[in-house]
């Protein structure tokens, strides 16, 4: 029983790390409509420009301000020379668009830093197991993992606050509900869609930041967005909320599913498991857990 | 003025009815037939053969197989590399295990198999949609994956989980120089690209457009949507599985499961995009232009010579690849094969535009 | 564009001289290196040495008896179609065609199996690739140089035995193999087994998904099953991320010991303080320290020709791997050229030659400045692994360290193996084994 909480608590909090990538989906899919596959490059790219900040001599805040206005600058341009004049296209050429500027980004991170592999450790957060939980319960918890989801619960209620209590997190949901509707009434399109990926890529930055820490910071920072979407498909590709909630059954559903179910047949099932489960969980409900429900009308 | 359809007048119902129904067409396609089948073997280098024009044919097969689905039934997927990997595992167990197995037999029977995971990887499309349906999809490219390198007997108990295809003899003849390979890979995909071409014409081809188009409204006016959706499941892997089989068969000779990775579904997709959503001839397009801008990007960034270290000219490829990729995006969205049709009517009022 | 540069380059000479007599002659090798993607670290240190050891020969030596050697680079991306292609561009390139093919891709090494023998250019895979080609009767054009993966593992099991004090304190040991679930990594699971029962160990192979960014269910697993040791089979970001996850469930890291992918800087350092103890198998070392380096840093480096970007690198494991795959391509050039005649450029054929007939013994490596730096190496007809030799190394935190000398490798055990499974490719493609007494 303790091993099974173990790994329950492990993926959970697993899952809080896939959470943080997915949201950046998440916003931009709300704001415009745009499956951003270049998220998991921005996640890279952010992770390696604060790292390579850092090596240039700065100081971790100055390094944190720095790479945030790459990333502001890389949302503002990507706005101006791929989604705008795309507006109106179908779902599928936009997403297409994203895969190049994936490319793009991938080809710029690795241009500008090297091809060199990096550590990147957060000051002060050791990842080890807490003392007192291992003598209480005998059950290993990560510090690590536990900062992390501490971030991102702060990540994500900022974040609410920001779209439910602030003017341009209400303009932003008008567009997120119609684009059409939004420009009649006045609200500046292009402006909030900056602002999006601006925040998307804030979020990548945090997001690069723990992956960075995790993992070390690398090419296959890109690969974590594979991890983030199931957990879109299970919480709705519209929803915050979702993304989290998402997070945790992913996390923990692939962790027990590994330790459980893949013996029996060989193991290393991870890395489609969360998508088989995730199949199924839509053939009950279409549209993910918090998706809005779309009508057909003739 | 000499590309012109006045004066074609259609007597009877079967020239009504062909394929292509203007003149002009027909000898455009029987000169490019001529030209690949006897032209390019006579006077291609093997370079050109191996290289070039053999994955560019195969992956055309596996955009076409895309196509189908995206393009005229409308149903997104991200995971065509599995189903080649599936038709190139099959046709080898095929060769391997049936002893005797025509080579032509097993791909066919290759394509079979990735139909057969192809409806079943496409039931949940019954019920979902979109962007939803493609990141499902993408659990039968990891799947499948997994499968082929977890269980051995797939691979025949290879300590590595690749495969080695066997020789490749039709009639005692053995094609082993790249001549007769180019031209049993063509041979192949003109036969089959001929057949796509007629299916998309067919009353199946007309339902799975009714269902992309809108499904509610097909399904009201009396399209199965389960049937016409997992035909187009069936028919579209059908083509990547022997588009699989001649991968292995005709261009690399050993595979190995994680060759069919991710990455090549996305290739894959880029092929349709570019080349076309909705169009035969988009597939050609775009897999000769997915195909050969890298390599074209390669040679080119060697004009800069030292000037640039290698890293960051390997990287420059990169990003000018996906830069190239949004910009005809951009200009095109509805990729080459739009382009060539603009230049068909243009053409069309050539030289007396009023 | 080197091949043009030191063409032209050639021509001005013979300009400058006024004959047109003096044409010296030259040695192509196509190099289909990644600079890009998910493997970019391994791809640039690896060539980066090589061609800086080119470059050290073309220099210091004037090439190899006046044939300077010269290169072109293809990006493959680590993909195998665009291998392919690297190999077809390449296989005509310079005066000679190309003299080698190193994939150092295992797939790529798959895809151009075949094409190797058609086009009479030989493939080395160092340390990776296909393991039963060491089998030379089979696959006389592909050289899985210096150990493959099975020899490597068996001197992973002597050299835990030699750490438990013996090998006969091996049994009732509890070994967990963590593996990348693809071919690579399920490679070496028969050799462990065989051992296993050979001596009296229980092995539990446990495989991670790629990329193998989350492997907390398997160190959970790890952490369950109380192992005496970890053999680690990792690639790529898998490496780092298991020495986390070792830290994070508190096994010590001096209990894992990993393959030569999973041993070099770029899979310590992004583990930071988690990597410190941590052992690995490797057939060069890492480290500046080394006559041939130093050349390098003298005639190379300091004329700023160096090919790499990042020159602190220069040293590391994978810059290292890079001069050794630089030094034995130069050596059976050399030995080619004692046949076929010295001076001469010479073919990919005549190239296989030499690579069989090679023999870098302990006063040849004194000779190149690589004492200690790499494995001796000694080819034949038949043994196309030529070695079969491991050193282990340690991560101190900060650099490699070496821990043991060479080690022997389980050859009986391997090459028994080797020929088995050699042997059933050969049946299923109707090769028929070539007679190694008839080669001269």
């Amino acid at each position: 029983m303790q091993f099974f909480f173990e790994v329950l608590i492990g993926g959970l909090l697993s899952g809080v790390m896939y959470s943080l990538v997915a949201l950046g989906f998440v916003l931009i899919y709300k704001a415009s409509g745009v499956f951003n596959f270049a998220q998991g490059a921005m996640v890279f790219f952010a992770a390696l420009t604060f790292v390579g900040v850092m090596e240039l001599g700065a100081p971790f805040a100055l390094a944190l301000v720095i790479t945030f206005l790459a990333m502001v600058v890389l949302g503002v341009v990507t706005e101006k020379f791929v989604l705008r004049p795309l507006v109106n296209q179908p779902q599928i050429t936009l997403f297409m668009a994203t895969i190049g500027l994936a490319f793009l980004i991938e080809g710029l991170a690795q241009g500008v830093w090297g091809a060199s592999v990096r550590g990147l450790e957060i000051p002060g957060i050791q990842d080890e197991p807490i003392q007192w939980a291992m003598d209480q319960w005998g059950i290993g918890i990560s510090r690590f993992d536990l900062f992390a989801a501490g971030v991102s619960a702060v990540l994500v209620s900022v974040l609410a606050v920001f779209f439910n209590k602030t003017r341009v997190g209400r303009a932003l949901r008008a567009v997120a509900d119609d684009h059409q509707a939004a420009l009649a009434i006045g609200i500046p399109l292009q402006n909030i869609w900056r602002i999006v990926w601006a925040v998307a890529g804030f979020v990548a930055l945090v997001a690069g930041l723990m992956w960075g820490a995790r993992n070390g910071v690398q090419f296959a920072l890109t690969f974590v967005a594979l991890k983030a979407l199931p957990v879109l498909i299970i919480g709705g590709f519209e929803s915050v909320a979702g993304a989290i909630v998402g997070g945790l059954i992913i996390g923990a559903a692939e962790k027990l599913g590994e330790v459980y179910l893949g013996p029996m047949v060989g193991g290393g099932i991870e890395g489609w498991f969360p998508y088989v489960m995730a199949l199924l969980f839509l053939l009950v409900r279409p549209e993910g857990l918090f998706g809005e429900r779309h009508i057909d009308r003739v | 003025m000499l590309y012109r359809e006045a004066g074609q007048f259609k007597a009877t119902y079967a020239e009504d009815q062909r394929i292509f129904p203007i003149r002009q067409d027909r000898i455009a396609i029987a000169l490019i037939l001529v030209f690949f089948f006897v032209l390019v073997p006579a006077f291609a280098n093997q370079y050109w053969l191996q290289a070039i024009l053999v994955p560019v044919l195969i992956f055309s097969l596996a955009a076409i197989g895309l196509n189908i689905l995206t393009g005229y039934a409308g149903q997104l997927s991200l995971g065509s590399a599995a189903f080649m990997a599936v038709g190139a595992f099959a046709a080898y167990n095929f060769m391997l295990r049936v002893p005797g197995m025509p080579i032509l037999v097993a791909f066919v029977l290759g394509g079979l198999c990735a139909a057969g995971v192809g409806i079943l990887f496409g039931l949940p499309s019954l019920r979902i949609k979109g962007f939803y349906l493609a990141v499902a999809t993408l659990a039968a490219q990891f799947f499948v994956v997994w499968a082929l390198t977890k269980f051995p007997w797939f691979s025949n108990n290879s300590s590595s989980g690749v495969i080695s295809a066997q020789q490749v003899k039709i009639l005692g003849y053995a094609f082993v120089s790249p001549e007769s390979k180019y031209l049993l890979t063509l041979a192949v995909v003109t036969v089959l690209a001929l057949a796509a071409k007629n299916l998309v014409r067919s009353s199946i081809g007309r339902s799975w457009m009714a269902i992309r188009d809108m499904d509610v409204a097909a399904e009201v006016i009396g399209f199965r949507p389960m049937r016409t959706k997992l035909s187009a499941f069936a028919i579209s892997s059908f083509y990547c599985g022997v588009a699989g089989a001649l991968y292995a068969y005709t261009y690399l000779g050993t595979v190995e499961p994680e060759g069919f990775n991710l990455d090549m579904s996305f290739k894959i997709l880029f092929m349709i995009i570019i080349g076309g959503v909705g169009s035969i001839l988009g597939s050609f397009l775009g897999a000769a232009f997915i195909v050969l801008l890298p390599i074209f990007l390669n040679i080119s960034m060697h004009v800069l010579g030292d000037a640039v270290p290698k890293g960051l000219a390997s990287n420059l490829e990169l990003i000018v690849f996906g830069g190239l990729i949004i910009f005809f995006l951009i200009v095109e969205p509805h990729g080459l094969a739009r382009l060539w049709q603009i230049g068909k009517e243009k053409l069309r009022l050539w030289p007396f535009p009023h | 564009m080197k091949l043009k540069q030191s063409a032209l380059i050639g021509l001005a000479v013979a300009a400058a001289l006024g004959t047109a007599a003096v044409q010296a002659a030259d040695q192509y090798v196509g190099l289909p290196s990644y600079r890009v993607g998910p493997y970019a670290a391994g791809g640039s240190g690896i060539f980066g040495g090589m061609i800086d050891y080119f470059q050290l020969v073309n220099a210091r030596d004037g090439g190899i008896n006046g044939v300077k050697l010269i290169w072109e680079e293809c990006e493959t991306e680590y993909n195998n179609a665009r291998g392919v292609e690297c190999w077809e561009r390449m296989k005509k390139g310079g005066p000679t065609g190309n003299t080698v093919f190193h994939p150092l891709s295992t797939g790529i090494t798959y895809s151009v199996i075949e094409k190797a023998p058609a086009d009479k250019i030989p493939v080395i895979s160092l340390g990776y690739g296909r393991t039963d080609a060491s089998d030379g009767r089979i696959f006389p054009y592909i050289f899985p140089l210096l150990t493959n993966y099975w020899s490597q593992n068996t001197a992973k099991i002597k050299f835990i035995g030699a750490k438990e004090g013996g090998m006969d304190k091996l049994k009732g040991k509890k070994i967990v193999n963590i593996y990348h679930d693809s071919a690579y990594g399920k490679e070496t699971i028969p050799v462990l087994d065989a051992q296993a029962k050979m001596y009296g160990f229980t092995v539990k192979h446990i495989p991670v998904a790629h990329p193998g960014n989350e492997q907390q269910s398997q160190w959970l697993q790890v952490r369950q099953d109380k192992p005496d040791w970890v053999i680690l089979r990792g690639w790529g970001v898998m490496n780092p991320t298991a020495l986390k996850a070792a830290a994070k469930i508190g096994f010590p890291r001096d209990k894992i010991v990993g393959v030569w992918w999973s041993g070099a800087e770029e899979d310590t350092i992004p583990a930071g303080s988690a990597a410190k103890g941590y052992i690995s198998a490797g057939f060069n070392v890492a480290g500046t320290n080394y006559p041939v380096i130093k050349d390098i840093e003298k005639h190379v480096v300091a004329k700023n020709k160096s090919n790499m970007e990042d020159k602190s690198r220069i040293g590391s494991v994978y810059y290292n791997r890079g001069v050794v795959h630089g030094i034995i391509t130069v050596e059976a050039i050399r030995k080619a050229q004692e046949k076929y005649g010295k001076g001469k450029s010479i073919t990919g054929e005549q190239m296989r030659w030499g690579i069989e007939n090679l023999n870098i013994d302990a006063a040849l490596l004194k000779k190149l400045g690589a004492e200690g730096f790499m494995p001796p190496l000694k080819m034949s007809c038949a043994n196309h692994e030529g070695s079969g030799l491991v050193k282990f190394q340690q991560w101190d935190g900060d650099k490699w360290k070496v821990l043991t000398d060479w080690i022997e490798s389980d050859q009986k055990l391997v090459r028994g193996m080797v020929e088995e499974s050699a042997a059933k490719y050969a049946k299923e493609k109707n090769i028929t084994p070539r007679d190694c007494s008839k080669e001269g």
